[in-house]
């Protein structure tokens, strides 16, 4: 980005998120109508399928709660100058520390097991990010290669431990038992039943707390904290972080870790709010969306906030819509997602340069 | 003569398996080369396996479906090549959204068209699909497994997919270090300014490798869904772009080496298949998922250091600025 095309901050967070996106539903609206379909119908089926409701308002945010959390994690990653594609990898690896403790501690208090689930998602999903984090700052690897990579080793190596280790005995599909009862994250329409307010059920669930408390964590960690300004020097400029006293290698190594913990709490809000037991492939592409939505959201936490969210509708949306249009189903929103991510990361100087052009007061536009 | 027939037919196997992932990583070589990282072979391979897969089943024709494979592979090339190239955005992220984009669009066209659940039809009428071609006197080579059966299951009954991949391999090594289009494409991998000075484009020749890769890509994806298997079916690429990346990078960026790393890897596969549960000598029954993650963890290992050395192109994944 040359420093001419820097924008206003409402027109950075706000106008041209807000310009890809529609750049993005203008083309997925053209291969809806391409199929057969209305795009406009389409769109207002998905907004009435997550909004329409209480349990779809549930689900929304059940879905953009694990988008958080993903999405931070790639945020984290890409302030220290990383890409971490590996989200999908590190929240697989951090279901089996989350499912661990719960398969283990499941019959006691709740009060002992969601704090020591979420830590050891924590740390299993940290623990899968250290090592291309390491490898790339002793060994200079290259992060993007090592954390795909990795996605593929934590498949084969949960597949593994689900066909093999983890199985509940006397079954043919591979997972593990039931959770104890002390192991449920504890669901918002339950807790809203008790002080007497009704909400139609859905996984909507506690971990969403989780997801706002790490957000205003991030927040904190980045900009408010010696690390975090050490980490995003390293991301802007390594030479000069050499030159102020940073280590670059001992950042990204930390840099990695955050983010894959981050990335290990996806499991807390699937695993312990919804499907309570560890299953084949849970986080469902999740870590992929993170990346989507740490690039429209700017990498800061509010916008992530608001790009799950978004994000959570489209999925929720898009489920309900093949009820409506056979034609078209939770693919669009695949596509959508792929759209957004080409137009708010790889095309994004295409629509920022003639509105930096647009938006520079008068006085400092260069004379003709 | 039971273990002499198992490793041919293991090895026949391996070529199979290996096809994609040589077209592919070959794909990938060429754009690395010339300094743009190729994560989008995965994307690519499998919009052309849909196309292709689509139109063979519309048309009847394979060859019709491999054009629609190339071109649908190629015009998502042109798309990343415009977002890097000529935009310099981020390399990684457009790969990664072509991917993405591809993932969702190819089922999503085949419900639509096809209406059988995000797959195309079965291909299973004459000339829809790229079949073996049996060699003179294979049938009759078999009678006398040594060495009848080698040529009848190694060198004859493959199709034509096969043997272009085969052939591709001297091909690039060839482009790559006796023509001079070759030399310039290394070039502007390693040091763009210098080739700048010259007086050559630098994004032209990043276009022209991205639109190898793009045809590599679609002839890869046209071999997945119309001669290894019967049709498109969802995420049927199974991440062999990533695979073949691997192997591009375990062969150093290099042609021979980059199909050395790709048969070890289609070995590894095909023997997995085959050795299910099949206690080997010495070592005992090896999970199957072990040997499933073996490439990526031999890539890891590489590129740490700890195997051998893997030097990338030094321009790779940089955006070149034409100085004003």
């Amino acid at each position: 980005m040359k420093p001419a095309d820097k924008l206003p901050r409402w027109a950075e967070f706000g106008l041209l998120p807000a310009i890809n996106l529609c750049a993005a539903l203008l083309i997925s609206g053209a291969v809806i109508r391409l199929i057969g379909e209305s795009p406009w119908a389409a769109f207002k089926l998905m907004a009435a399928g997550a909004f329409g409701a209480q349990d779809s308002i549930g689900y929304t945010l059940f879905y953009a709660t694990d988008f958080v959390f993903t999405g931070l994690a790639v945020a984290v990653a890409f302030h220290a100058g990383l890409f971490n594609i590996g989200g999908e990898g590190q929240a697989y690896v951090g279901g089996l520390g989350v499912g661990l403790v719960c398969l283990a501690f499941g019959s006691c208090s709740p009060w002992l097991v969601i704090p020591l689930a979420i830590a050891s998602g924590c740390a299993f999903g940290a623990a899968w990010a250290f090592v291309p984090g390491w490898l790339q700052a002793r060994r200079g690897s290259h992060i993007v290669i090592t954390t795909i990579m990795a996605n593929f080793i934590a498949s084969a190596l949960m597949t593994y431990l689900l066909v093999n280790v983890l199985i509940k005995p006397g079954q043919q599909s591979p997972e593990t038992r039931e959770f104890g009862p002390g192991a449920a994250m504890p669901p918002v329409h339950e807790l809203l039943a008790r002080i007497g307010i009704s909400f139609a059920p859905s996984p909507f669930n506690m971990a969403s707390l989780l997801a706002l408390v790490a957000c205003a964590l991030v927040w904190a960690f980045l900009w408010r904290t010696r690390w975090g300004y050490a980490l995003r020097v390293v991301g802007q400029n390594p030479q000069a972080a050499v030159y102020a006293g940073i280590s670059p290698e001992r950042t990204i190594m930390v840099a990695m870790t955050i983010s894959g913990g981050l990335a290990g709490c996806l499991a807390v809000n699937e695993l312990m709010g919804s499907q309570h037991r560890i299953l084949l492939d849970f986080p469902g592409g999740a870590g992929f969306v993170g990346i989507a939505v740490a690039l429209m959201g700017r990498n800061h936490p509010v916008g992530i906030l608001a790009a799950s969210l978004l994000f959570g509708a489209l999925y929720q949306g898009g489920s309900q819509l093949s009820f409506d249009m056979p034609h078209v189903n939770r693919d669009m929103v695949i596509l959508i997602q792929g759209l957004v991510i080409l137009f708010c990361g790889a095309l994004e100087n295409v629509f920022r340069a003639p509105l930096a052009a647009l938006l520079r007061p008068r006085a400092a536009r260069p004379s003709p | 003569m039971e273990a002499y027939r198992e490793i041919i037919l293991i090895l026949a196997a391996t070529i199979r398996v290996a096809t994609p992932l040589v077209l592919a990583a070959i794909a990938g070589l060429f754009s690395e080369r010339s300094g743009v990282i190729d994560l989008g072979l995965e994307g690519k391979m499998l919009a052309a396996a849909f196309a292709s897969a689509a139109v063979a089943a519309a048309t009847g024709s394979a060859w019709l479906g491999l054009g629609a494979g190339v071109a649908a592979s190629l015009a998502l090339a042109l798309v990343i090549a415009f977002a890097c190239v000529t935009h310099r955005g981020n390399q990684v992220v457009a790969a990664m959204a072509v991917n993405i984009i591809v993932a969702g669009l190819a089922p999503a066209l085949a419900l639509a068209w096809f209406d059988q659940g995000g797959q195309t039809p079965q291909l299973d009428g004459p000339g829809q699909r790229f079949l073996g071609i049996a060699w003179p006197w294979a049938q009759a080579a078999r009678r006398h497994p040594v060495p009848g059966l080698a040529y009848a299951e190694l060198l004859s009954g493959h199709n034509l997919i096969v043997y272009f991949a085969a052939a591709l391999v001297p091909a690039s090594a060839w482009v790559l270090y006796r023509t001079r289009f070759g030399l310039r494409l290394r070039a502007v991998g390693e040091n763009p300014l210098a080739v700048d000075t010259a007086g050559i484009s630098v994004n032209l020749l990043r276009y022209q490798a991205s639109i190898i890769s793009g045809i590599l890509c679609g002839v890869a994806g046209t071999y997945i869904s119309t001669a290894a298997s019967a049709g498109f079916v969802r995420d049927m690429t199974a991440g062999k772009g990533y695979l073949a990346l691997a192997a591009l990078i375990f062969g150093k960026w290099r042609p021979y080496p980059t199909l050395a790393a790709c048969l070890l890897f289609a070995f590894a596969d095909a023997g997995a298949a085959r050795l299910q549960g099949v206690p080997l000598p010495g070592i005992g029954v090896v999970p199957v998922q072990l040997i499933i993650a073996l490439p990526y963890i031999l890539t890891v290992l590489l590129l740490a250091g700890f195997v051998g050395e893997a030097v990338a192109p030094k321009a790779i994944g940089v955006p070149y600025t034409k100085e004003k």
